[in-house]
């Protein structure tokens, strides 16, 4: 029973320092010095509105802006998640065969493999530089854009998330299509 | 690329083994500081004892210190399930998340209590900021420090002083050294991006005019205890594959050093309290090449492309995709998968569902195992009780008494090890078979043949090692997987805490002699041999049978 009582107080300290304390300070320091990242990253557009977050994938089904990768979930950033089927699951291979058949791949024309495979949470913002590139003669084709202008932007984009740890460079795609508007 | 997957992983986990060292030593210090009584050490020592009341004055022997840990853990589940139970009523709920069914709230305060954070809940679906805050973060601290507690205890009782108390201990393991590392690695985070707001979630209309609900909240004080304390139950359903929860490359670094810091250091701290660093340091060779091991098995079959696009026109250079995040690069999901279950963490980087076969076989060994580095200072304890048996099978062997720091180690020492070690093994295997053999599992996967068998057994194993993680896809939020988990996570928790001080208890009844030179050292490379055989043998080939059922089976009849 006294090791109770001695339990209770503890229990209460602890939240008191641990959870009040430590959530205020860390909340206080975030919105303070970093509210941008802070608040979720969030990009508004002409006018003000929110039209989503720099780290959160979007979906664009439209030919004249660049494809995410696929989503289990369907990008809905109020409950994330992965496919979890196995690599080695049919399921996987029919998601496979219909982005081939999206992207008209070919054998000459390989499709780039995170343009077919769903990530973990589903919002993966980001697309390899190699994914974007793919895109661009149709990007260019509906927009009426020279080509090559469209792929000198992606190029400027792409960056290396992790410098000479990650030779192959990803693009954000919200950021690529929202630069693609002010071409 | 291999030379870039080589260097980051040296990066990573050569990283934190240095920073271990100096942790280890700040370690001691807080949780076993000398009996000063003026100066800093003396004044944490009163201003804990005043917080604690009467009882936290003295001493307690093992069976004491185990009742109040008992006590304060029996509070830490009442509180919890009370919070989650009232979510609906209480504040800080901007979403109004609603009422939580009973069997589910049962199943989390026993996943939180026992430091496992197995989620049959997403965050951001189920759960009120008060929750996630008050109810699940509060236990990551208190429940890591447990841990902590608990090898402090045992460390003393092995260098043949008193218990000490642990109504202090558990205040040094949390204020001492899980709150300054957790403010330090939460504004790290802050700074990569990870959100810090009460604000509820974002509406935003996309490009494309669609909404777009953005779920939120105070994500970074939540991430960085989850990732210091071996607790691993993320803010978001999918973890720190989340680009909320893992904004980037080098936040996912922060985050992996993170699980594996404290662990690392609890080597060390141990060892100083024994007074025996090169004993300390024998144990964390034997603990890091299991590590190594495991994480050069992953990250190679991890390189194999996703059997699925077999014959389709699609460039495979970069590995399988399936469930990781482009933004980690190829070794992060392969790297992190094998520290967060080597330790008791249980957070994820990449969807394990989806890892290739043999690599999901990679985490499976690291909980069967539980002791190369495990859950911050239960892994520790699980390591003495791999040593406790090998340094008797070896006495056997050299045909001398056994014995460990001098303490004769009998037969009753043995069969308490034993008995910790082999409940693992029926809770995983015995529960993976009732729930094989019956609906309660078949009827909750979500791929078939031998890789929904892996679900099943993945579960059970994660489970019953306190770990959290889980191949996702498994329907696992029903009634009988809530109730045979929880109760699994909470035997499988104080099992190999209570057996273990009941090993000291048992020890220090006896007469210490000194080492002599009849005696197996336990500073050389024959005793890290033994540890590392008994652990093999004991540990790995107890589960190898269902390996093969499950991973081996995937890999031979669909990777080829």
């Amino acid at each position: 029973m006294q090791s109770l009582l001695a339990s209770i107080r503890i229990a209460a300290m602890t939240m008191l320092i641990c959870v009040a304390g430590y959530a205020t300070a860390v909340w206080a320091v975030a919105q303070a010095a970093f509210p941008d990242g802070a608040n979720g990253s969030l990009v508004t557009g002409r006018g003000g509105a929110i039209v989503g977050s720099r780290q959160i994938a979007q979906a664009f089904t439209q030919p004249g802006s660049f494809w995410p990768r696929p989503s289990a979930v369907d990008y809905n950033g109020a409950a994330a998640g992965g496919s979890n089927k196995s690599p080695t699951s049919p399921d996987i291979a029919a998601r496979g065969r219909e982005m081939v058949e999206r992207y008209g791949a070919t054998p000459q024309f390989l499709l780039p493999a995170d343009l077919a495979a769903a990530s973990g949470a589903g919002l993966d913002p980001h697309i390899s530089e190699a994914g974007a590139l793919y895109q661009t003669a149709r990007v260019a084709q509906a927009r009426g854009l020279d080509p090559a202008r469209v792929e000198a932007l992606v190029r400027t984009t792409a960056f290396s998330p992790g410098g000479y740890l990650t030779p192959d460079r990803i693009v954000n795609v919200l950021e690529l299509n929202l630069a693609l508007e002010m071409l | 690329m291999l030379t870039q997957s080589i260097l980051f992983v040296v990066l990573v986990v050569g990283g934190t083994a240095l920073a271990s060292w100096p942790l280890g030593r700040y370690m001691q210090w807080a949780m076993d500081p000398a009996d000063l009584p003026s100066g800093i050490s003396g004044w944490k020592t009163r201003a804990f004892a005043a917080i604690g009341g009467p009882l936290a004055a003295s001493s307690q022997n093992w069976t004491r210190y185990m009742s109040a840990m008992l006590a304060f853990n029996l509070v830490m589940f009442a509180v919890c399930a009370a919070i989650l139970a009232l979510q609906q009523h209480l504040p800080l709920n901007p979403d109004g998340r609603p009422a939580l069914e009973a069997s589910l709230i049962f199943n989390t305060a026993a996943s939180f209590t026992s430091n496992t954070n197995l989620q049959h809940y997403s965050g951001e679906v189920s759960l009120s900021y008060l929750s996630q805050l008050g109810a699940l973060m509060w236990l990551q601290f208190v429940s890591a420090a447990t841990g902590i507690a608990a090898l402090a205890a045992l460390a003393r009782g092995l260098a043949g002083r008193p218990l000490g108390n642990f109504f202090l201990d558990i205040q040094r393991a949390c204020f001492l050294v899980l709150l300054p590392a957790a403010l330090v690695l939460a504004v790290l985070l802050v700074i990569g991006g990870v959100p810090m707001t009460f604000e509820g979630a974002a509406i935003a209309t996309t490009l494309e005019g669609v909404q777009q609900t953005i779920a939120r909240g105070p994500v970074a004080a939540f991430v960085s205890i989850k990732q210091l304390g071996t607790n691993g139950g993320g803010f978001f359903g999918p973890n720190s594959t989340h680009p909320l929860e893992n904004p980037g490359f080098w936040t996912n670094i922060i985050e992996m050093v993170a699980i594996i810091l404290i662990p690392m250091a609890c080597v060390w701290m141990f060892a100083r309290i024994i007074g025996r660093l090169r004993h300390g340091g024998v144990i964390f060779a034997v603990m890091l090449a299991f590590l190594l091991v495991k994480i050069a098995g992953s990250v190679y079959f991890e390189a194999a492309p996703t059997r699925a696009f077999a014959g389709l026109p699609i460039d495979q250079t970069l590995g399988n995709l399936e469930g990781k995040e482009m933004r980690f690069g190829p070794a992060g999901g392969p790297l992190w998968s094998v520290l967060t279950t080597s330790t008791s963490n249980g957070s994820v980087g990449a969807m394990h569902d989806s890892l290739n076969p043999m690599t999901g076989l990679m985490p499976m060994v690291g909980m069967w195992l539980n002791a190369t580095f495990g859950g911050v200072g239960v892994g520790m304890i699980n390591m003495f009780l791999y040593i406790v048996v090998g340094v008797f099978i070896a006495g056997m062997m050299i045909g001398r008494t056994p014995e460990y720091l001098g303490w004769r180690v009998e037969a009753r020492e043995v069969k308490l090890a034993l008995l910790a070690l082999l409940a693992h093994g029926l809770f995983v295997l015995g529960g993976t078979a009732i729930f094989a053999a019956t609906p309660w599992g078949a009827d909750t996967l979500n791929n078939t043949g031998p890789h929904g068998f892996s679900e099943i057994l993945y579960e059970f194993t994660s489970a019953s090692a306190n770990n959290g993680s889980g191949f996702e896809g498994l329907g696992d939020n029903t009634m009988p997987w809530n109730i045979a988990t929880g109760i699994v996570m909470l035997l499988a928790r104080f099992i190999p805490i209570l057996l273990p001080l009941a090993i000291v208890g048992s020890l220090s009844g006896k007469r210490r002699s000194a080492e002599s030179n009849g005696t197996l050292s336990v500073e050389g490379g024959v005793f890290g041999t033994m540890l590392a055989a008994t652990i093999v043998v004991v540990g790995a080939l107890t589960f190898f049978p269902a390996a093969t059922l499950g991973p081996i089976a995937e890999h031979v009849t669909t990777m080829n």
